[in-house]
């Protein structure tokens, strides 16, 4: 189980461009962290920074956990589910195919049925994905995050594309991950919908 | 097939069966190259004999790089590599399931088909079976070095029109000891060639998945 997430002196830089330093924070198990500014002030980086995507230019990343501190890049993306701006999705399988093979890439067999339910896709399961919508393309998405069963969320724009029934899902999934002793961390303009720490990026 | 490394793979062959039938265009390109060379070189059966094993070697390399732009590309355009990164596998488990799906969707159809071409040429039946053994034993290598080459322009635009130019001269050798197998055949010589091109390929398939990994690295950072 993790136990904290931790920043110190983050600094990034994209190219020759330096995207945001200085950056500190701390987020307990059971936390969530939304994390704003403006267009390109850096919020997928610093998420792709924690999946250990890229390395720091200065500073360092620590994922704290029961059997240890984790401070390798690859090492800490074994803790991390996943939800990115691409939707990950291929045209030519179907739902039911896509969440199973993640489900078995991740380890989390057995769990595709009662999360297909869960995020209201269960009528699609033999739909292929070139039929979804966008909508239902991002709750396939969270379905993955579900069946990862990993400890620490990284989302970029979670609620893009979503209804108000999706948005309401994605609060209690998130809910729900912190109130399971897991990590949420969310790069959105929008209101989270649930109780969370901000982190706000200034362009460096 | 359970496991991350197979359902990467079960996967992969899926999609290349799907995607427009990839391993099909592979292999009908090679079988109008093989058609197309003898009705240019005529009716002359001792030379398109001769000619048999470096012809049907280039256009077995040729048709295999049809499909090879595909191998990471589409992963990464889309978001999937990001997430197949942060799988239990490592890059280079997912590296080598790449290049095994696609000697199984391209290079492994272009070897069984091979036989049937080597009918155009009038190739005997020692130089058919070394044509097909070296076939066998050197396509893994055209999927090694050409995953290589697909890592490497991943985040290039027209990268699909660079990776030819980046991995044909690296496939020299097996294109050497691959016609150089079907000569050897034709002429009852000992055929060391064999020999080399098996070195040559268990070489590529051993390197291959370390240094797309890495390749795979640097662009998922970029």
């Amino acid at each position: 189980m993790i136990v904290s997430l931790t920043a110190e002196k983050l600094a990034c830089v994209r190219g020759d461009r330096p995207v945001f330093a200085d950056l500190d924070f701390r987020v307990a198990a059971g936390e969530a962290l939304v994390v704003e500014g403006a267009n390109g002030a850096g919020k997928t980086s610093l998420l792709r920074l924690i999946a250990g995507f890229l390395s720091p230019a200065t500073g360092n990343i620590t994922l704290n956990t029961d059997s240890g501190a984790i401070s390798d890049g690859e090492e800490r993306g074994r803790y991390v589910g996943w939800l990115g701006h691409q939707d990950g999705i291929k045209p030519q399988l179907s739902v039911g195919e896509q969440l199973e093979f993640f489900a078995h890439l991740y380890g989390a067999r057995g769990a595709v049925p009662p999360t297909l339910e869960r995020v209201g896709l269960v009528r699609q399961r033999e739909l292929p994905c070139r039929y979804l919508s966008a909508g239902q393309k991002k709750r396939l998405g969270l379905a993955r995050l579900i069946v990862s069963g990993r400890d620490l969320w990284l989302l970029d724009e979670p609620f893009a594309a979503l209804d108000t029934a999706g948005r309401a899902l994605t609060a209690e999934l998130m809910t729900a991950q912190c109130a399971a002793g897991g990590i949420v961390v969310a790069a959105t303009h929008d209101a989270l919908g649930l109780a969370a720490r901000s982190l706000r990026l200034e362009a460096a | 097939m359970s496991g991350p490394f197979a359902s990467l793979l079960v996967r992969d062959l899926r999609l290349a069966a799907r995607s427009g039938g990839s391993a099909a265009l592979a292999l009908a390109f090679f079988a109008l190259v093989a058609t197309l060379v003898p009705l240019g070189v005529g009716a002359d059966l001792k030379l398109l004999s001769r000619i048999a094993g470096g012809v049907l070697w280039v256009g077995a390399v040729l048709a295999a790089l049809l499909s090879l732009d595909r191998l990471y590309q589409g992963d990464f355009d889309d978001g999937s590599l990001d997430l197949i990164a942060l799988s239990p596998l490592s890059l280079e488990q997912v590296a080598l399931a790449k290049l095994l799906a696609h000697w199984f969707s391209t290079g492994l159809p272009l070897t069984l088909l091979s036989p049937l071409l080597a009918l155009l040429f009038g190739l005997s039946a020692e130089g058919t079976w070394a044509l097909f053994l070296s076939l066998l034993i050197g396509t893994p290598a055209v999927s090694a070095v050409g995953a290589i080459g697909a890592s490497l322009t991943l985040s290039l635009k027209r990268g699909g029109l660079i990776l030819p130019l980046i991995i044909l001269p690296l496939l020299a050798p097996a294109v050497i000891f691959g016609a150089g197998a079907v000569t050897a055949a034709l002429d009852h010589l000992p055929n060391g060639a064999l020999g080399l091109l098996s070195a040559f390929s268990l070489a590529a398939v051993l390197l291959s998945p370390f240094a797309a990994a890495a390749c795979v690295r640097l662009n998922l950072a970029g």
